[in-house]
């Protein structure tokens, strides 16, 4: 961070020195104008993020992990993807951060301090899941305009804050509440102060749920400023862009919120399935909601070359809303599945663990592949699942490529 | 002797205060924010050192894609994408009719040829092989 604005004070003979060469027709460089081989800051010292987490974006920051990197059973923060829609918010004072609960629906608006929202409610911890909804954009047919993510944007965190259902309650809300939107202080690409770069929410039943918090810690410790320092809205099982960062205002609404990126293809898919490639008007796209069933095998690392014929594999599986019921692996591309062990979330909305032993029948080149199937009998499909125009909720089932050798 | 010694101490002391007013001013002069400004039409060709370290291919058109589409954010929201002219196209308005970007005026012809042709879609199918995948000995 400081380095940008660092470079954005040196003169042009310093700038042409760092980058090696002369700027050429550098007096008519444009106002503002800053070489891109300077703006780069080391973001894995900088968030703390594991050197094998992969940047697909500078500026907002985008990292993802692999599925390796996710075998803990609690994702630490080394390993926690970052989707950032705007600049991180600077010069954060948690000594004057002020909660405010607004909107048509409240009774009154009203505001908390961090120590007020400490001492005043009772405090809960949950593991919960977290994955954006682009995850896996990447292998959509025809490709979908975003940040390219593979497989690496889900996480499971512990996270600790306050009920919003207690907050709401303490406020007080009309009958005519519907849904809720959170407005945060990170700032907008463009510079314009006026704008909000993602304001998202959720239906008023979400918002009511016991696992929906205002969170202050994440796994522990304070929350990483990357991740919404000092507080930040968490509801599992959604699309990760429902859980507003560096939260400041939560407005009760009395029509479905309309914050940037409510509208238009972001976090929408085709009510009705389309066809691959399909233009969809704006009000035939619905908002997503809970997550789909998914998968990772975190153990091993694909590309395992395997001395005997025996494998352990394990890893997670989650379903949004919903709890996972079976969990199944294949060696044969699906021509036949082993069941694997499954364990039960450690509460509502936690990612559950899998493990399974692999017998290969001979030497040579396999595929594991993994499919969950949720309580609703709905399984992963092992081939894309609907083309929607944002590349959304790809649930495919994951694979790893293993030779025996 | 004792005297000079406290001249010395003092103008030491009156030294290290000015500089830290100085450093103090030149930092909050540095937080002052990089402003974005709308690019007028004219567009300056960059030099080939510059467009390789911009991460964009270098081909007709790149001196007016660098300069318009990394002022808010970095190249490589751009270039992971694979997208049609149609696709380009539309991106470019979606961002004009919600997050600011400005008219692209004569530029934007020449920009969307560029972007359709080096980053444009490459056919996939419904699922590829796996793929970059690293062997390694497990036991
Ligand atoms: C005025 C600021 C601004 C300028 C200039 C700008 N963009 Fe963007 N662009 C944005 C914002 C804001 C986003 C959304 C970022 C996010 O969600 O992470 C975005 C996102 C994108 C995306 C991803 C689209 C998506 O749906 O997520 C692409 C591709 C893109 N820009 C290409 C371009 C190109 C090409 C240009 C040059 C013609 C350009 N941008 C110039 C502000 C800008």
């Amino acid at each position: 961070m400081n380095r940008r604005k660092f470079a954005s004070t040196l003169s042009l003979a310093s700038i042409s020195a760092a980058l090696g060469a002369e700027l050429v027709f550098a007096g008519q460089m444009p106002k503002g104008y800053l070489p891109l081989g300077l703006n780069d800051p080391d973001p894995f010292s900088l968030f703390q993020k594991d050197k094998d987490m992969v940047v697909l974006n500078e500026k907002p920051w985008n990292m993802e992990a692999k599925a390796h990197l996710l075998n803990d059973r609690v994702t630490p923060n080394r390993f926690m993807f970052i989707r950032n829609n705007g600049k991180i918010p600077k010069n954060i004072d948690i000594s004057n951060w002020k909660l405010t609960i607004d909107g048509e629906s409240v009774q009154q608006q009203k505001s908390y301090s961090l120590k007020e929202l400490q001492t005043n409610f009772t405090s809960y911890s949950y593991q919960l899941t977290l994955e954006c909804g682009g995850n896996g954009r990447s292998e959509f047919n025809p490709p979908a305009k975003g940040n390219q993510w593979t497989i690496g944007a889900v996480s499971c965190a512990k996270w600790t804050g306050v009920r919003l259902k207690d907050v709401l309650r303490d406020v007080g809300i009309q009958s005519d509440a519907v849904y809720i939107g959170y407005h945060s202080a990170d700032t907008h690409l463009s510079g314009d102060p006026n704008k909000e770069p993602i304001s998202r929410g959720v239906p008023i039943a979400k918002a009511l749920e016991d696992e929906t918090l205002i969170a202050y810690e994440m796994n522990g410790g304070p929350i990483p400023l990357v991740h919404g320092h000092p507080l930040r809205l968490v509801c599992g099982g959604w699309p990760a862009s429902v859980s507003g960062k560096w939260l400041q205002r939560i407005s009760v609404r009395n029509k479905v919120h309309d914050g940037a990126k409510m509208g238009g293809s972001s976090y929408r898919i085709p009510c009705e399935a389309v066809a691959p490639g399909s233009k969809v008007k704006d009000n035939d796209m619905c908002i997503i909601e809970s997550m789909p069933v998914k998968s990772l095998i975190t153990y091993p690392k694909t590309g395992a070359l395997l001395k005997k014929n025996i494998l352990q594999i394990n890893g997670h599986a989650w379903a949004g809303e919903l709890q996972v019921e079976k969990m199944e692996c294949s060696i044969d591309f699906g021509s036949t599945w082993q069941v694997c062990k499954l364990e039960k979330p450690a509460n509502r909305l936690a990612w559950q663990h899998f493990a399974a032993t692999i017998a290969f029948p001979k030497k040579g080149y396999y595929e594991v592949w993994a499919r969950a199937t949720d309580e609703h009998g709905k399984s992963q499909p092992m081939v894309l699942p609907g083309w929607n125009p944002k590349g959304y909720l790809n649930n495919a089932c994951h694979r790893i490529a293993v030779k025996v050798v | 002797m004792q005297k000079r010694n406290l001249i010395t101490f003092l103008s030491l002391l009156l030294a290290a205060v000015f500089l830290t007013v100085l450093f103090v001013a030149v930092t909050n002069s540095n937080k002052i924010e990089k402003e974005i400004t709308p690019l007028a039409t004219t567009i300056i060709e960059l030099d080939e050192k510059t467009i390789a370290s911009s991460g964009f291919v270098n081909d007709t058109g790149v001196s007016q894609v660098i300069q318009h589409c990394t002022q808010c954010h970095s190249s490589t929201l751009v270039t992971q994408n694979r997208l049609s002219e149609a696709g380009w196209k539309a991106t470019i308005e979606w961002m004009q009719e919600t997050q600011n970007l400005w008219d692209l005026g004569k530029n934007e012809e020449r920009i969307i040829a560029y972007l359709a042709k080096n980053y444009g879609p490459t056919k996939k199918g419904r699922r590829q092989p796996i793929k970059g995948v690293e062997w390694y000995e497990l036991d």
